[in-house]
C-alpha cells in the first residue's frame, strides 16, 4: 500500500487561509482529507450522499457537501470550514449568535450549518424568512426544529452593534 | 463509505480538447464526472463500477452561458447555480431558472451540473421536462466532431440515450424568441425542498381567439425517459377549454403515461396527480386570454 | 424547593456550557477521536429475516490473514446483551439469525478502506425459516418466533367495571389506529472506540446516553469483575432514545475486537447501516371502544394496545408500560380497562424513542377524542373540556393527581392563543368555495410522566456525587449525559444555584464509570427531575459540611465558599459528597396489578397545529403550530423551548414524512435521499409557551419535559387535516399517497370510520 502511495498526485490548496499540500488518490473525499490528512475534524460526516449537509464546506467561496467532492477537483481551490471562521481567537458572528440563541444542541450539525449561513449571508446580507430558510434547506438538523438556528442567522444578518428588537418572545408565564 | 478510494483513477486533462483525445484513444475505458453529485453518491455507497474516471470540472469552456441573436447556449459544465444567476435564463426562460432552484438544495446546485443531469438520465431530473417544452437543442462532441439534434430526441429508454462512448454533452441550447405566453411548472417531491421528484410537470402555451394556439407539455417521472405528453398536447391543441375537453385532455394523459411504483411513491399516484397539475396548468391557460 | 422564590441563575437562559466547543468545531465526537494503532471494526450481517446459520465461508480475493476475524465462538462471556429478558439478544449469532442485519461476524482491520469488500466477501449460508412482519401475523400464532406464543410483554389494567356501562351509554364510539415505526436520525451515526488490556481490562469510549448500561452489558459479554470495564461517554451528536441499549451491542462488538487484536478498534456505522440494522419507535395498534352519555362524558373505555417489538425484547416491556399507561389520556373515567400486548416478529429489534410508547397511544386517545366528539354533536375542544383530570381526580392506575392542575384553563390559553375559533370560522367558509387548498385547526390534549415507572427510581436508586476543590471550583459527578438536550447546563445550574456560585464556578466531570457514580440512564425525562434534584441535595450538603467545620455561615459570598474550600482540602483532604435518591414516602405502586402512582410528576399540554391541505397533490403542509406546556419550573427557557421545538418537529415528520418501507423485514429505505425528515422549509413557526406550577419533587419545581413534545405533533395535525377534509385518517405516516387512495381510489360514502349505538 505504501509503495502504490508514492503515484498519487499532489494536491495543493488553501485551508483556512493557509497553504496545504497532500498526497492522496484523486478519489478520495475532500471530507476525508480535511478530517484524515489535514486533522480538520470539524468536518462532519452524518449521510456520506449530500442529503444532510453536516460535510458542508465552502470551496472558492461556495458551499458544497465535501464528502462529493473528490480530492483532484480541489486543487489549487481555497476550502473554508467551521475552523476558519474564528479570527484571531474571535468568534465570528454568525458563531456568536449560535451560542447565544440556542442555534446549536447536540452541536453535529452545526459547522455544517453555520457554512450554509454564511454562505447565505455573503450573497444575501439581508435575507427575508423564506431565504433563509432556503438557504439552510440543505442542512438536516434533528435536535432544534431549525427555529433557533434560523434566529441566529437572522441576528447575525443585523451588524454587531445593531438594537434590533429581540427576535422572539420564548416563554410566557401564568 | 463503502468504497476504497485508491481503487480509483481521476485524472484532469484540463481543456475539452484534451479529454476528448483521452476518450478517443481509449473508449470505453474513462467515464466523465463534472461536479460528482451522482457519481461519488455511487462511490460512498460502493455501487461505483467505473475505476477510471476524467474530470470535467473547471473546463471554462463548458460552462459559459453565452446569448446569440437567436439562441442562449449553455455549457453543459453549468452548474445550477449558474443557471439560476444568469440574466437572460431568467428572463426568457424563467422555467429553467425555477428548475434549477428546485434540485437538491444549494449545495448540490453549487456542484450540479446540466450536463451531467441530462447524462444520468434519470426519468425523474428536474430540467428536462422544461428543455423539453422549451424545445431545446443539444450538442454532443467527440474528437470528430460535434452533432447537435432536438432533446427530445436524446433519450432512448430506462437511462439509454443517443450518445456514443466518445462523446460529451457540450452544451444546451434554447431558441430565443418562441416564448408563449403561459408558462407552467411544478415538482411534486418527498418535501418541499431537497427532494427527489415523484413527478413533475412543466407546460407553456397560448390561446387565441378562445382556443390552444399552441401547448407543450412534458413531465418527469411518468414514463421511463423524461417525455413530452404528445396525446394530451394533441387532445388540447385548437380546442376551447371546455370543461369536457379538460376531461379529455385529462383521459389522454392517464392513457399515455407509464409511472411505476418505487421506493417514493405509486403509480396511480404519479398519473393522477399529473392529472391534477395539467388542470392546474390549463386554468392557467383558460385565465391567460382575459 | 417547591416554591417560585428569586432564584439568580435558574430560570435564565445561561449558555451552553459546551457551546463554544461545539460552535469553533471543537467538540470531539467519537469519530474525532484516533488512539495510537488503531484499528478499524465491521460487521457481517444477515441477509435474510430469519433462519438457522448453516455454513460460514471467507471467499476468495481477499488477505484474510490481514484481518481480525471474530464470531460467537470468541465470546469469553455470555453471548448475550442483558436488559430486560435475560438471555434474549445475542450480541452475535451463532446458530440462527432472527431478523435482517442481524449480526454474525465481526472483522478489524488496519486500513478502513478495506473492510468493505472483505464484508462482502463472506458468505453466510442459512436454511430459511419462516419469518413474521407484523402484529396481525404474529398475533395469529401460526408462526411462532418468540418464547411460546410471540408476546414479549402484556399488561391488564383494570379499574372500576367497564361492562357495566355499555347499557347506560347514549354512545358507543369505537376506532382503531395505527402508528408506523420511526428512526431516530440523530446525524451522528453510532459508533464507540474499544481498547483492551490484560492490566485494565476492557475501556470503552463512544457516542451513547447510558454508559452504565454498556458497563453492566460488557461485564456479561466479557465475564469480567466491575473494575476491569471503564465506559466513558465522548460528544454525543443526538441520540433521543437510539443510543440508550444499542450503544451496550456496538461496544460488546468493538471490544470483542479489541480483544482479539490486542489493540485499539473503532467501529462507526455509516448513515446506510445505521438505518437499516439499529433500533426504531415500535409500530403500533390501538383499538378504543368508548361508551359516553349525552353529553359526552366519558363512562368507560376499552382500550387494546398492541406494539410491534421486532425480533428480540430488548426495552419493550417498558416501552409497553409507558403505552399502556398514557392510553386513557389526561380524562377522568370511572371505568377503564386497557389490555396490551408486545408481539415478536423479525424486524431488528424496536426500541427507545422520545415518547416510549406515549406517542403511540396518545395519537390513539386524541384521535379518538375528536370521534368522540363528532358522535356527541360537540366540538373537539368541548369533549375534552368536560372529560379533564383535575387535582383529586384518578387516573386509569388508580393515581390521584396531586397538581394543581387546570387543564380547562390551558385549554382556554391555548385556543387563545392560536386564535383557533376565529380560523376554524374563517377556514370553514374558505374551505366551502375553496376546491385545490383546505385548511383546518386542531387541538390535542395530553400529560406525560417524567422518571421511571412505579418502583423504577426506586430500583434505579440513583447516586450523584459532588466535589470541591481547593480553589472552591466545584465538579458534579453523574453518568447522565448531554446529547443536545442541555443536561451539562441545567446540572450546572442547579448546582450554582443551590451554592451561591456562578455557572463557571462549576463543572460537569465527563460520564466516566471510573469516576462517576450511577446517577441512572439519560431517558424517561428523568434527569432535570430526579438527578437535578440530587445535585440540589449534594450542593445543599456540600455547603453543611463547610457550615460543620463553622467554615461557612447561614449566609455567604462566593469569596467565602471559596476560602471555606481552601481551608477544607488543607486541614481535612478532599472535599466530597454523595446524594441518594429517597423514593417519596407515600409512593404506592402494586407492580403486579398495575396500580398506583405510576410517576411521581406528569407534565401536561394542549397543543394546536393548523394546516393547509393541497387536494391537487394530497400534500399536506403545517402551517403555524402553537405548543403550550406545563413543567413545573423551567431551569432555562431557551434550552427548554428549544427541546419543545425540536420534539415539534420530530412530531411533524412522524405525522407527514417519516415512513419506514420494509421489504421482507428490513428497511429498504435505508438513505437519507429515501427517508424523510422534515427540512427548515418543512417546519412552521412553532409558538412555545410555558406555564410553571412547581413540583415537589424536582429541583427548584422542575418536572421533565423532554419527551413530551413528541407526544402531540401527529393527533394534532391529524385532527386538523379532518377538520379540512372531514375525513377520519387513522393511520401514520399520512403520505400523500395515503390521502390521495382514501380520497380517490376508496372513498366512504359517510365521513366517519366508527361504529355507533344509539339508544
Amino acid at each position: 500500500m505504501s509503495a502504490a502511495k508514492m503515484q498519487w498526485p499532489e494536491i495543493r490548496f488553501k485551508v483556512n487561509g493557509a497553504e496545504r499540500s497532500v498526497s492522496v488518490p484523486p478519489m478520495k473525499r475532500l471530507l476525508d482529507v480535511l478530517r484524515e490528512d489535514m486533522g480538520l475534524t470539524g468536518v462532519k460526516e452524518g449521510c456520506g450522499e449530500g442529503e444532510c449537509g453536516s460535510c458542508s464546506v465552502l470551496l472558492d467561496g461556495v458551499l458544497v457537501n465535501s464528502c462529493l467532492v473528490p480530492a483532484l477537483q480541489a486543487n489549487g481551490c481555497e476550502v473554508l470550514t467551521v475552523e476558519g471562521l474564528a479570527t484571531n481567537g474571535a468568534l465570528a458572528h454568525i458563531q456568536q449568535t449560535f451560542l447565544e440563541l440556542g442555534g446549536t444542541q447536540c452541536g453535529i450539525c452545526t459547522p455544517g450549518m453555520m457554512l450554509a449561513a454564511e454562505s447565505l449571508l455573503r450573497k444575501n446580507p439581508q435575507p427575508d424568512l423564506d431565504e433563509i430558510r432556503e438557504g439552510l434547506a440543505g442542512n438536516l438538523c434533528r435536535c432544534t426544529g431549525y427555529m433557533r438556528i434560523i434566529d441566529a442567522v437572522r441576528r447575525a444578518s443585523q451588524t454587531p452593534t445593531s438594537t434590533a428588537a429581540s427576535v422572539r418572545e420564548e416563554t410566557v408565564r401564568k | 463509505m463503502r468504497s476504497n478510494a485508491s481503487q480509483y483513477e481521476l485524472v484532469a486533462p484540463g481543456s475539452l480538447d484534451a479529454v476528448l483525445a483521452l476518450l478517443a484513444a481509449e473508449p470505453g475505458v474513462w467515464t466523465p464526472m463534472a461536479g460528482g453529485t451522482e457519481l461519488m453518491v455511487a462511490l460512498g455507497a460502493g455501487r461505483l463500477a467505473q475505476r477510471k474516471l476524467v474530470s470535467l470540472w473547471g473546463i471554462d469552456e463548458l460552462r459559459q452561458i453565452t446569448a446569440s441573436k437567436d439562441w442562449l447556449t449553455i455549457g453543459a459544465g453549468s452548474t445550477f447555480t449558474d443557471i439560476r444567476q444568469d440574466a437572460v435564463v431568467a428572463k426568457e426562460f424563467p422555467l429553467l431558472a425555477r428548475a434549477a432552484s428546485w434540485t437538491g438544495a444549494i449545495a448540490n446546485q453549487n456542484r450540479g451540473t446540466l450536463g451531467g443531469n441530462i447524462v444520468n438520465a434519470s426519468p425523474a431530473a428536474d430540467s428536462p421536462p422544461v428543455l423539453l417544452v422549451y424545445e431545446a437543442e443539444i450538442e454532443l462532441v467527440s474528437a470528430q466532431g460535434s452533432r447537435r439534434m432536438p432533446y427530445s430526441e436524446f433519450h432512448l429508454g430506462y437511462k439509454r440515450t443517443v450518445m456514443r462512448q466518445q462523446e460529451l454533452v457540450k452544451a444546451v441550447h434554447l431558441p430565443r424568441g418562441r416564448r408563449l405566453p403561459v408558462e407552467y411548472l411544478r415538482k411534486v417531491g418527498t418535501r418541499i425542498a431537497l427532494a427527489i421528484s415523484k413527478i413533475a410537470l412543466a407546460g407553456v402555451g397560448a390561446m387565441h381567439a378562445g382556443k390552444v394556439s399552441a401547448v407543450r407539455i412534458a413531465a418527469a417521472s411518468l414514463r421511463e425517459t423524461p417525455a413530452r405528453l404528445s396525446a394530451t398536447e394533441a387532445a388540447l391543441l385548437g380546442h376551447a377549454l371546455t370543461q369536457d375537453r379538460i376531461q379529455a385532455a385529462r383521459q389522454a394523459l392517464l392513457q399515455e403515461v407509464k409511472p411505476i411504483d418505487d421506493i417514493r411513491s405509486t403509480a396511480n399516484y404519479r398519473a393522477h396527480v399529473a392529472a391534477n397539475l395539467l388542470e392546474e396548468f390549463l386554468e392557467q391557460m383558460a385565465a391567460s386570454e382575459s | 424547593m417547591g416554591d417560585m422564590s428569586q432564584t439568580r441563575i435558574v430560570g435564565t437562559p445561561a449558555l451552553r456550557r459546551e457551546g463554544i466547543d461545539k460552535v469553533t468545531g471543537g467538540a470531539r465526537y467519537i469519530d474525532d477521536i484516533a488512539l495510537p494503532g488503531m484499528w478499524h471494526g465491521a460487521t457481517v450481517r444477515s441477509n435474510i429475516a430469519r433462519g438457522a446459520i448453516k455454513d460460514i465461508r471467507f471467499g476468495a480475493g481477499i488477505a484474510w490473514d490481514e484481518f481480525v476475524i471474530v464470531t460467537a465462538k470468541d465470546i469469553p462471556g455470555e453471548n448475550c446483551i442483558p436488559l430486560i429478558v435475560d438471555h434474549d439478544q445475542p450480541v452475535l449469532a451463532e446458530t440462527q439469525v432472527n431478523h435482517p442485519e442481524e449480526p454474525v461476524v465481526l472483522l478489524a482491520h488496519p486500513d478502513k478502506a478495506r473492510l468493505h469488500e472483505a464484508v462482502a466477501a463472506v458468505e453466510i449460508d442459512y436454511e430459511p425459516l419462516p419469518a413474521i412482519f407484523s402484529i396481525e401475523e404474529s398475533e395469529q400464532q401460526r408462526t411462532i418466533v418468540w418464547g411460546e406464543d410471540n408476546v414479549i410483554k402484556h399488561f391488564l389494567v383494570e379499574k372500576g367495571d367497564v361492562d357495566s356501562a355499555w347499557l347506560r351509554a347514549a354512545h358507543i364510539v369505537t376506532g382503531e389506529y395505527h402508528t408506523g415505526a420511526q428512526e431516530q436520525l440523530y446525524i451522528e451515526n453510532n459508533g464507540v472506540i474499544a481498547d483492551w488490556s490484560e492490566a485494565d481490562g476492557l475501556t470503552i469510549r463512544g457516542s451513547m446516553q447510558c454508559p452504565y448500561y454498556v458497563h453492566r452489558a460488557l461485564l456479561r459479554v466479557f465475564d469480567l469483575p466491575t473494575e476491569k470495564v471503564r465506559v466513558i461517554q465522548s460528544e454525543t451528536g443526538g441520540a433521543f432514545g437510539g443510543k440508550e441499549d444499542y450503544p451496550s451491542m456496538i461496544a460488546a462488538h468493538a471490544g470483542l475486537l479489541a480483544k482479539k487484536a490486542g489493540r485499539p478498534v473503532k467501529i462507526i456505522y455509516d448513515r446506510e447501516e445505521d438505518l437499516a440494522a439499529t433500533t426504531k419507535r415500535h409500530p403500533s395498534r390501538t383499538r378504543y371502544r368508548t361508551a359516553v352519555d349525552r353529553e359526552g362524558r366519558l363512562l368507560a373505555t376499552d382500550i387494546q394496545v398492541d406494539l410491534d417489538g421486532g425480533a428480540y425484547a430488548t426495552v419493550t416491556p417498558t416501552v409497553l408500560s409507558r403505552a399502556t399507561i398514557h392510553a386513557s389520556g389526561p380524562y377522568f373515567c370511572e371505568n377503564i380497562r386497557i389490555r396490551s400486548h408486545a408481539w415478536a416478529t423479525n424486524h431488528p429489534p424496536h426500541g427507545a424513542f422520545r415518547g416510549f410508547g406515549s406517542p403511540q397511544t396518545i395519537f390513539g386517545i386524541e384521535r379518538h377524542m375528536d370521534q368522540i366528539a363528532k358522535a356527541v354533536g360537540i366540538s373537539p375542544e368541548e369533549v375534552r373540556r368536560r372529560n379533564f383530570l383535575a387535582q383529586g381526580k384518578t387516573t386509569a392506575t388508580g393515581q390521584e393527581i396531586r397538581d394543581a392542575i387546570d387543564l380547562p384553563g390551558m385549554l382556554d390559553r391555548a385556543l387563545k392563543i392560536s386564535d383557533y375559533e376565529a380560523k376554524r370560522l374563517r377556514f370553514a367558509r374558505e374551505n366551502a368555495t375553496s376546491s385545490v387548498i383546505k385548511r383546518g385547526i386542531g387541538v390535542v390534549s395530553f400529560m406525560h410522566g417524567a422518571g421511571f415507572t412505579g418502583s423504577g427510581e426506586r430500583y434505579l436508586n440513583s447516586l450523584v456525587g459532588m466535589e470541591a476543590d481547593a480553589a472552591g471550583h466545584v465538579t458534579v459527578l453523574v453518568s447522565s449525559t448531554e446529547f443536545g438536550q442541555g443536561t451539562n447546563t441545567i446540572l450546572s445550574q442547579v448546582a450554582a444555584e443551590a451554592l451561591g456560585l456562578s455557572c463557571e464556578d462549576v463543572s460537569i466531570a465527563q460520564p466516566d464509570t471510573q469516576r462517576v457514580p450511577n446517577s441512572g440512564p439519560t431517558v424517561a425525562s428523568r434527569t432535570t427531575m430526579i438527578v437535578g434534584r440530587l445535585v440540589q441535595d449534594a450542593a445543599y450538603a456540600l455547603a453543611n459540611i463547610l457550615r460543620e467545620k463553622k467554615l461557612l455561615g447561614e449566609g455567604y459570598s462566593a469569596a467565602g465558599f471559596r476560602a471555606a474550600c481552601a481551608t477544607y482540602t488543607e486541614r481535612f483532604g478532599a472535599l466530597r459528597v454523595e446524594a441518594r435518591y429517597q423514593a417519596p414516602k407515600d409512593i404506592f405502586w402494586d407492580d403486579a396489578a398495575y396500580k398506583g402512582e405510576a410517576y411521581p410528576a406528569f407534565a401536561w399540554a394542549v397543543y394546536v397545529a393548523e394546516v393547509a391541505v393541497d387536494l391537487r397533490t394530497y400534500s399536506t403542509q403545517v402551517v403555524n403550530f402553537y405548543a403550550l406546556q406545563e413543567v413545573g419550573r423551567v431551569i432555562n427557557p431557551l434550552l427548554a423551548a428549544g427541546q419543545i421545538e425540536g420534539g415539534v418537529a420530530q412530531g411533524i415528520g412522524y405525522a407527514l414524512y417519516e415512513k419506514v418501507v420494509w421489504k421482507d423485514g428490513r428497511m429498504s429505505n435505508s438513505q437519507m435521499t429515501n427517508y424523510i425528515m422534515p427540512t427548515a422549509v418543512d417546519v412552521p413557526n412553532i409558538e412555545v409557551y410555558f406555564d410553571e406550577t412547581p413540583c415537589e419533587h424536582g429541583p427548584y419545581g422542575a418536572k421533565g419535559l423532554g419527551e413530551l413534545p413528541h407526544d402531540g405533533p401527529a393527533p394534532a395535525i391529524l385532527n386538523a387535516i379532518q377538520n379540512a377534509t372531514g375525513i377520519n385518517f387513522t393511520s401514520i405516516p399520512l403520505l400523500p399517497e395515503d390521502m390521495y387512495l382514501r380520497m380517490v381510489e376508496t372513498p366512504e360514502p359517510g365521513t366517519m370510520e366508527t361504529v355507533e349505538c344509539v339508544k
